[in-house]
This record gives structure tokens, C-alpha cells and sequence, in this order.
């Protein structure tokens, strides 16, 4: 779950990580009890949305004073932002965060991740922060500092202190830096984060380092331990069938086809649509119904994939081991009555329970056509959106 | 014979008293694995579908002699649950358990890696470990396989159980099937199910399935390019996921170009593996390899 920069700013500070404090809002006429709040010139207006890549898009502006404050937030309140991190349609903007402006004479770049091949968090750093970070990496690897965190101790303050200097920080602030590294590693373990990011991290005007910027993102499986923070998902920076399948325990993803899928397994799923890509089709959707859905839940998948109307056939394709049969069949048949299938249907069903799940299905009423193996399936429902689509 | 799991496991479930602990329990238990009974701290000395259940492994395995386990603990406890395995003295953990977070098993490893280097750990988020005819620690359905020479390992679940059925259609049957699991950390690699299967007598072939996301199946690309002796088929499943957009697992993130089925692919051709283009393929994409097509078996055999 990622969350907005505001919101990030607010765990930032309850561990201690100097932020610069400031005020959300999601109408122009919040702003006069924001001016009340930060009286002050100059202020940044920011778009929160969940993606990186703001400032290059036009979605971080400085305003000097009260007049350009009004014209900034009312620019950047309601934009479509296209950046390279939302994708070619953009997000809109419907929240801004008003903050203080920072006077800073170096922009650098920490976060914090999971490296996989050394299964332990580790921070990359750099003393070349700013918008070009990710130009940097692909092209200047070495440029980026990876420092290790042993899972069970934590990052060690002497490692943070070599971070440190190692990013070209001023010695009289040694004890400030480690201590900074140091809590973001802290929260990223606490918290179960599957990322921190400040960018850019700062050394302000007077010596002090600041962290500029926020992104946090929670992992999901650890989202469970915390559920102080569940409630701060934000639903309008994520897709509305999304969502509402993982409410239900499913996992959907939308792509670009109209051959719906109803799948088990997240390997399954990616390999189904692999295969009806191989066939000449295209997958409308990634829907895995994961090990233990119910049959009520196959029909929130199943009504999930019809709310999409470019759907033109279905392919169900179950490999049972956890997950049995006749309950996707049951499921199946549930739905179909209840939503009035009137799609062509193609079932491969293969594992746990298969013979109770085929006579579930061939004693019912449901038009469907049965598949023996993953490829013939493929095939048969590829064909059958084209004639759909004709 | 096979690998990590023979006829000598004595096999308990961790979490048996749960709906899906005790669904799969007595299924291993029908296809002939020792199930010697479970644990639930707090249901000790009862008795369930003919299983004995301990408050702790600690006591299960004094009573039973276990020394594999199979572990359905729900997500946030799995990781004491593995750990209070391998404190027990289990060889073998199953943790089949799916949403661990990524920290507790960065933690999980670490300590396993520090206390306990002979143990191995399957897992997690995985659908366990079978030797078809001898035993099986897991979820998968038994029936679709069917003892033989072919290793097969994935870190999907049911797209393993697709590999083995086709398998098993082309009568050549499994020695070891392994699911590793599909999230960023998991106790058993790519990698290490191929230096077994190497030094396995049992295995002739090895398919192994890979998913977009991680480096894990370019490292395994490498050692088979300089030290596998037996063909390799395999597949990667992703080919059509949009870059950037999370499917379900956690280890299937393709970022910063790397671990795109593209990449993932080149790297196994480069190796001599025989890559299916279909996952309708990949019993085809072994015969092609069983064939010799892509490269030649390096390393000498073993004279007798």
C-alpha cells in the first residue's frame, strides 16, 4: 500500500525524521487556513499523487508570495500529471500539500529496500539526489552506495556513520546523519515497508540535513500488523476493480484484451495469459482467485470480469490443489445464474476434487465448452472471441 | 533416489487443527506420507482424524521422531513456526503458509543461516515438496504425478502442477517435484534444486519454471551453462505482464528493466536450456531437451 507524501510526513515525524511540516487540502478554499497556518513566504505547492517523476511534470511549484500561492494551487488542483511512473493517461491531481519552502544547498538521495539476492534490506544512497536519480542509476551505478542491514541487528550506527561520509556529508554533522539513516532503516523494519525513499534529502542552509521528500509504501503482507495505517489507503489512486477483487480475497490486475480469465495461482494466471497471447488473443485481465476463495468469492470474480465490457469470451482455467474444483464449479454456476452469463465459456479444469467439479458442471445447466489441456484451451477461447468480436 | 524427501521422513503438520492443515494432512497422509501427527500450541493431547496433535515440535518430535514438517500457521506466526521447527531439530520445513511479510523471513533466513545450516527449508508461500510413489510434503494433488526421471521445480504452485501433468501425459514421469514459492525470499532457490538434482541418480532431466521479477532464474542459467550434466527444459511465465504492475506476487515485480521474461529467457537459451514458447509446451520443450537440442551435457560421467 503506498501512501501520499503528507501522509508519509506524518510517520516521518513520529520517528523522530526532520520533515518540514504543512497542510493538505483538496479545495481552493482550504487555502486561506492554510496561509493562516504557514503565514510565511515562500511556499511549494505539491500534487500528491502516488508517483514519482512530480517536479519534472509540473506538479511542484515554488510560490513567492500570496498571489502566486492562489495561481499555483489552482493549477496544479484538478491536473492530469503525466510523469514516467503513471503511465501514458496520467493521474489527476486531488489533493495538494502546502509547505514551507526549504533554502538548501545540496540535494541528495536515500532509500530503502528489500534486496532480493542478498535477502536483507539495504540502502542506496547517493550524494547526486534529485529528479535525474533514476538517469543516474542506469548510467553511473557507482555512483549509488549500497550499505547492508543485517536483519536481526539493524543498520549499526558505524555503518551509517561510513554512509555518511561516504556521501560527502559535513564531519560536525557525523551524529546527525547516522542518526537519520539509522531511523529510516528503524521504521522500514517496524513498520514491514516494502520501500522508503527520501529524494531529495538536503543539507539546508544552515548545516542541517532535512529530508525534503517522502515516499513510503507499506508492504502488504505486513499491512496485517498495523492496522492503524490500513485506513489511510487512499481508494482514488487505485483501480476500482482492483479494489473491490481484493476485498474479496482475489487478485485482479486490468490489461489490455478481451479474453476475461479466471485463473488459480498467480503463475497459472501469467502463464494463461502468455498462452492466449501465443494463440493470436489478448488477455483482458489477471485474475487469480489465489488458494482458498469460497464459492462466493469465484462469483465476485466472475462479476468483476463482466463489469468490464470489452470482455468478449471467458477462459477459466483451474489447476486444483488447495483450491478445489467443485468449488470453482459451484462458484461458476452460481454466478452465471446470478449475473445471466451470456459470453462464450471455456473451462479446463484439472486437480483436487476434478471428477466431483465435472459432474457439478456437466449436471447443470451452463453453456460452456469443456478443455483438456491448457493449450487447447488457449486456442478454443481465442477463437471464440474472434467470432464474438466479429 | 530423489531429492531432500524419501521414504525416512516422519512427517508432522504445523497448524493441523485449521481447516486447510487438516484437509492436506490427511491427504499426504493417503498418499502414503509417514504423517506422524501435528502441533497447535493449546490443543496438545487431543486427537484428531486419527492424528496426534503436541503443544510444542519440541514435544512432537520426542514422541514421534519427526523430522520434517509441514506448516499451514496462519502469516504473521509462520515465521516462529519455522523457527521453532528448526530449534526442534526438524531437517526438512514445508512452509506452505502464504503472505509471510518480507521482513520476518529476511529475519527467518538470517537466522537459519546463523544456528541451523543443515536445515532446509522449503518455502514460503509454496505448494511443498513431492517424490511421487514415496512421499509428498504439500498441496499438490498427488494423482497427476507419477514416479520417474524428470526434477521439476517452480516458484508458481498450480503452474508446477501444469509442468508435471504434462509430464506425466508423455509417461515419463517425476523423480522430485518442488514448488519454492513465489515471494522475494524464499528458503530454497532455483539454484539449490539444481546442484541436487545434478548429484541426484534418480533424476535424468530437470524442468525447471521461472517467472518474470528477481535475477533467480539468470543465476540458475549460469550454473547450468558450466556444471549441469542432465538437460534442462524450462519456461517463464510473464511474457505479456505490463512492466511495473505487481501480479499477485510479490516476486514477480519487474523493475528497472531487470527480470523481464525477455531477459530471463535469452539467459536460459544462452545456457543450453530449451525454452517453451507456450505453457501448453513445456512437456514438448523436454523431449526437445531429452534430445539433446540446445546443448550438449557437459561435465564426464561417471565411470563405474
Amino acid at each position: 500500500m503506498k501512501l501520499h507524501e503528507y501522509q508519509a510526513k506524518e510517520i516521518f515525524a513520529k520517528y523522530g525524521l526532520p520533515v518540514t511540516p504543512g497542510m493538505v487540502i483538496k479545495h481552493l478554499s482550504e487555502l486561506d487556513e492554510a496561509l493562516k497556518k504557514f503565514p510565511d513566504a515562500p511556499w511549494v505547492v505539491k500534487a500528491q499523487i502516488h508517483a514519482g517523476g512530480r517536479g519534472k511534470a509540473g506538479g511542484v511549484k515554488l510560490a513567492k508570495n500570496e498571489t502566486e500561492l492562489r495561481d499555483k494551487a489552482s493549477d496544479i488542483l484538478g491536473m492530469t500529471l503525466v510523469s514516467p511512473q503513471t503511465g501514458p493517461q496520467g493521474k489527476l491531481v486531488k489533493k495538494i500539500f502546502i509547505t514551507p519552502a526549504a533554502d538548501y544547498t545540496k540535494e541528495l538521495y536515500v532509500s530503502v529496500v528489500l534486496d532480493r539476492a542478498r535477502q536483507c534490506p539495504v540502502i542506496l544512497a547517493s550524494s547526486e539526489g534529485g529528479t535525474e536519480i533514476e538517469e543516474l542509476a542506469a548510467h553511473k551505478p557507482q555512483a549509488i552506495q549500497r550499505m547492508y542491514v543485517d536483519p536481526l541487528a539493524g543498520l549499526q550506527p558505524y555503518q551509517a556513520r561510513q554512509l555518511h561520509l561516504n556521501l560527502g556529508l559535513s564531519r560536525d554533522k557525523i551524529n546527525q546523519g547516522a542518526r537519520l539513516f539509522q531511523d529510516l532503516v528503524k521504521m522500514f523494519l517496524e513498520l514491514d515497508l516494502s520501500m522508503v525513499e527520501v529524494n531529495p534529502l538536503v543539507v539546508l542552509k544552515d548545516g542541517n540535513i532535512h529530508c525534503l521528500d517522502a515516499k513510503l509504501a507499506f508492504e502488504d503482507n505486513g499491512l496485517a500488523r498495523h492496522k492503524e495505517y490500513a485506513e489511510w489507503r487512499d481508494p482514488d489512486e487505485e483501480d476500482a476493480r482492483e479494489l473491490e477483487a481484493a476485498g474479496h480475497g482475489l487478485s485482479y490486475i486490468s490489461l489490455d484484451g478481451n479474453i476475461g480469465c479466471l485463473v488459480n495461482g498467480a503463475g497459472l494466471a501469467m502463464a494463461t495469459a502468455d498462452a492466449i497471447q501465443h494463440f493470436g488473443g489478448s488477455p483482458a485481465n489477471f485474475l487469480d482467485v489465489g488458494g482458498s476463495a469460497t464459492t462466493k468469492a469465484v462469483t465476485q470474480a466472475f462479476k468483476i470480469i463482466l463489469s468490464d465490457s470489452r470482455v468478449k469470451a471467458i477462459l477459466v482455467n483451474i489447476f486444483g490443489g488447495i483450491m478445489k474444483c467443485d468449488v470453482i464449479a459451484q462458484g461458476i454456476i452460481d454466478a452465471a445464474k446470478e449475473v445471466g452469463l451470456s459470453l462464450p465459456l471455456v473451462i479446463r479444469l484439472e486437480g483436487t476434487n476434478v471428477e466431483q467439479g465435472k459432474k457439478l458442471l456437466s449436471t447443470s445447466t451452463l453453456h460452456y465448452q469443456f478443455a483438456s489441456s491448457m493449450d487447447s484451451a488457449a486456442k478454443t477461447v481465442v477463437a471464440a472471441a474472434k467470432e464474438v468480436a466479429k | 533416489m530423489s531429492i531432500y524427501l524419501d521414504k525416512n521422513a516422519r512427517v508432522i503438520c504445523q497448524g493441523i487443527t485449521g481447516t486447510a492443515g487438516l484437509f492436506h494432512s490427511k491427504a499426504c497422509r493417503d498418499y502414503g506420507t509417514k504423517m506422524v501427527g501435528g502441533v497447535t500450541p493449546g490443543k496438545g493431547g487431543s486427537d484428531i482424524e486419527g492424528f496426534k496433535v503436541y503443544d510444542t515440535v519440541e514435544e512432537a518430535v520426542g514422541k514421534t521422531g519427526a523430522n520434517t514438517t509441514m506448516i499451514f500457521v496462519p502469516a504473521l506466526f509462520a515465521a516462529d513456526a519455522i523457527l521453532e521447527a528448526a530449534a526442534a531439530g526438524i531437517k526438512l520445513i514445508v512452509a506452505i503458509t502464504e503472505g509471510i511479510p518480507a521482513n520476518d523471513m529476511a529475519r527467518v533466513k538470517a537466522v537459519l543461516k546463523n544456528n541451523h545450516k543443515d536445515v532446509r527449508l522449503i518455502g514460503p508461500n509454496c505448494p511443498g515438496i513431492i517424490t511421487p510413489g514415496v512421499a509428498k510434503v504439500g498441496i499438490m494433488p498427488g494423482y497427476i504425478h507419477k514416479p520417474g526421471k524428470v526434477g521439476i521445480v517452480s516458484r508458481s504452485g498450480t503452474l508446477t502442477y501444469e509442468a508435471v501433468w504434462q509430464v506425466t501425459q508423455l509417461k515419463l514421469g517425476q523423480s522430485t517435484c518442488i514448488g519454492i514459492g513465489g515471494d522475494p525470499i524464499v528458503g530454497t532457490t532455483h539454484l539449490d534444486t539444481l546442484e541436487a538434482y545434478n548429484a541426484d541418480k534418480a533424476t535424468e532431466a530437470v524442468i525447471m519454471i521461472g517467472e518474470i521479477g528477481g535475477t533467480a532464474e539468470e543465476e540458475a542459467a549460469l550454473y547450468v551453462k558450466k556444471y549441469m550434466k542432465k538437460p534442462v527444459a524450462a519456461f517463464i511465465a510473464g511474457t505479456t505482464a505490463p512492466p511495473g504492475k505487481r501480479m499477485g506476487h510479490a516476486g514477480a515485480i519487474v523493475s528497472g528493466g531487470k527480470g523481464t521474461a525477455k531477459e530471463k529467457i535469452a539467459a536460459l537459451e544462452a545456457a543450453g536450456i530449451v525454452v517453451a514458447q507456450s505453457p501448453g509446451e513445456i512437456g514438448n520443450a523436454l523431449v526437445e531437451a531429452l534430445k539433446g537440442k540446445g546443448r550438449k551435457p557437459k561435465g564426464k560421467k561417471k565411470k563405474k
